[in-house]
């Protein structure tokens, strides 16, 4: 029985990488949507893993939280995501997709509860990322190279997004109001860094953010056209009655574990004082849109942003009013965590104050924790030794290999190897994580049927797995509408015990 | 007066042994710097032998075209 009262917070992060293929072409230039293609396929190829379609029924790309849904004929094409083109699919058996989205490979992490599980089934991404794009260079006969970045410099970008389910009882209106000033004021640890201002990068220096250039609305339903900092799709994978899924797409692709850590960490958090609906201060920007671009272009973390009542507070600031909150909180409702979520709490409690901290005093302080800072202290021994100006290609060619996901030429790979950098989980546990699924949400069901039964598996989805069952007639479509469900608790004794696919969902009593 | 003379230069003497032994706290200050300096010069070395060759060509060409 799941305890209520000490719910978790499912969560998670789904990001596209960069992608290009180095050489001169044989024949025709790859379309993008191709190479990804071949991308998604050398990793099944490699994890031997069986191809099944992705269920579509339940998805809604153009629900709209707000209470309407977008006609299908007035939608964007790219805002219709539930149509399935013929691209290549994997359910992997750590309960993750990875797929084609638009013209790159993405991989969906699994649902964990911790924020410690996001960062390592989010560093499993990029371990599977890794070993695609060198299985997709020996089969292309030429290099290809994936990175996890936002965007191309030229006026491109693509998502790292994060997933938060809410209890569908929280208005909706509360988290335009109390949750923007968050994620417009946490570029100062959530930033990735980027090398260009602006778009297209026709202003050269350097900034916290890949994505903030990007935002054009405070709140939207698209998030590939005028981007808004709140998104308001609502297609919650879950019991809508009871849930949605914020979905959060300001965020940058993080290479730091820190810097990842603290993105999800910090926002589960505010978002329980949202919900709770205790949070005590005016917390509104007169211009979040605006703020966005003002809090990444600013590397003192210093800028005034205006509030609503007329105050002018900068992004520590603001991340601080969140943080006292977020304590009063854990505090005065510890009896509501699990142990293992308090301490998760205290740890991040401790590590955000530290944090903010370090950014008043001197951002460069956390040079071997946050992406941004890291990456910004490499670019400036550049520009020392070699007198470089940051309109130098050179910086921007550090800037995009900082990303690369082969650890062999990634710059963030060679900090680590250096000792450079500080890092919250092992090889090893992200290495498990690249295989099996976390224990305690459906992406164990999920996981472990691909392992076990994956021949049967016909479909599957975050919410469905069906299976073609020998000797039934009728597919087997097994319901996950609670992310809670599918643990390896409740189903691990039945998985482990069952021979056949037959023997599963029978014991399931279908 | 010669000898107060000679216990001074003594004096100074033992002073400038003193530092080149034991390095006083500038000195090891800019010691550790100029390691760090190495150090750092060592990492960008190793990162030059990675980066690809040709950064503008690298750089011009990453482009991210859309999906449809």
């Amino acid at each position: 029985m799941v305890d209520v009262a000490r719910a978790r917070r499912v969560m998670g992060i789904e990001t596209e990488y960069g992608i290009t293929a180095l050489g001169q072409p044989v024949g025709e230039e790859l379309h993008p949507m191709q190479l990804s293609n071949h991308v998604v396929k050398a990793y099944a190829a490699l994890a031997a893993s069986q191809p099944a379609d992705w269920d579509y029924e339940t998805e809604t790309p153009l629900r709209d939280i707000r209470g309407f849904d977008v006609p299908r004929a007035q939608a964007d094409p790219e805002q219709l995501t539930d149509n399935d083109l013929g691209m290549a699919n994997v359910i992997l058996t750590n309960g993750a997709r990875l797929y084609v989205d638009h013209a790159h490979p993405e991989y969906s992490g699994p649902e964990v509860t911790s924020a410690r599980d996001v960062v390592i089934f989010d560093k499993a991404g990029d371990a599977v990322m890794a070993r695609a794009a060198e299985r997709a260079s020996q089969s292309l006969g030429r290099p290809v190279r994936l990175y996890k970045n936002n965007t191309d410099g030229k006026g491109a970008s693509y998502g790292t997004h994060e997933n938060y389910l809410l209890d569908r009882q929280t208005p909706f209106d509360r988290i335009v109001t109390q949750f923007s000033a968050f994620l417009v004021s946490r570029q100062v640890f959530t930033g990735a860094g980027r090398v260009g201002i602006g778009q297209s990068s026709k202003t050269a220096g350097y900034q916290l953010s890949q994505r903030a250039d990007f935002f054009e609305a405070e709140v939207g339903l698209e998030t590939t056209l005028n981007r808004p900092i709140i998104n308001t799709r609502d297609e919650p994978h879950a019991d809508a009655a009871r849930h949605r899924r914020l979905h959060v797409i300001t965020g940058d692709a993080n290479l730091s574990e820190i810097s990842t850590y603290l993105k999800v960490g910090t926002a589960a958090l505010v978002l329980q004082v949202i919900e709770a609906g205790t949070l005590k201060s005016n917390v509104r920007l007169s211009g979040p849109v605006t703020a966005m671009r003002t809090v990444s272009h600013d590397t003192s973390c210093s800028a005034l942003l205006e509030l609503t009542d007329g105050r002018r507070l900068t992004a520590v600031d603001l991340q601080e009013t969140y943080l006292e909150n977020c304590r009063q909180l854990v505090e005065q409702r510890a009896d509501t965590f699990t142990e293992l979520a308090l301490m998760e709490a205290k740890d991040l409690l401790a590590r955000w104050q530290d944090c903010l901290d370090a950014l008043r005093s001197d951002p460069m302080e956390l040079a071997d924790q946050l992406d941004w800072v890291a990456k910004l202290k490499l670019l400036e021994s550049y520009r020392r030794r070699d007198g470089l100006g940051w309109e130098s290609p050179k910086l921007a060619m550090i800037d995009l290999q900082y990303a690369d996901v082969d650890p062999r030429r990634g710059l963030y790979s060679a900090l680590v190897a250096k000792g450079r950098m500080q890092r919250l989980v092992s090889d090893a546990e992200i290495e498990l994580a690249r295989i099996a699924p976390p224990e305690d949400t459906r992406a164990y069901f999920r996981g472990r049927c691909m392992e076990k039964f994956g021949s049967a598996v016909v479909a599957a989805s975050w919410d469905s797995v069906i299976f073609d069952v020998p000797g039934r007639q009728a597919l087997q479509r097994i319901p996950l509408l609670d992310p809670l469900r599918g643990t390896r608790e409740q189903v691990g004794e039945i998985i482990d015990a069952s021979s056949t696919v037959l023997d599963l969902v029978s014991a399931l009593g279908r | 007066m010669p000898e107060s003379e000679h216990s001074q230069r003594r004096t100074r003497r033992h002073e400038e042994a003193e530092e080149t032994t034991e390095p006083g706290p500038g000195a090891a200050e800019s010691a550790h710097k100029a390691e760090l300096d190495t150090e750092v010069d060592s990492l960008l070395d190793e990162i030059d032998d990675v980066l690809e060759v040709n950064a503008e060509e690298f750089v011009r060409s990453f482009v991210q075209k859309g999906g449809q």
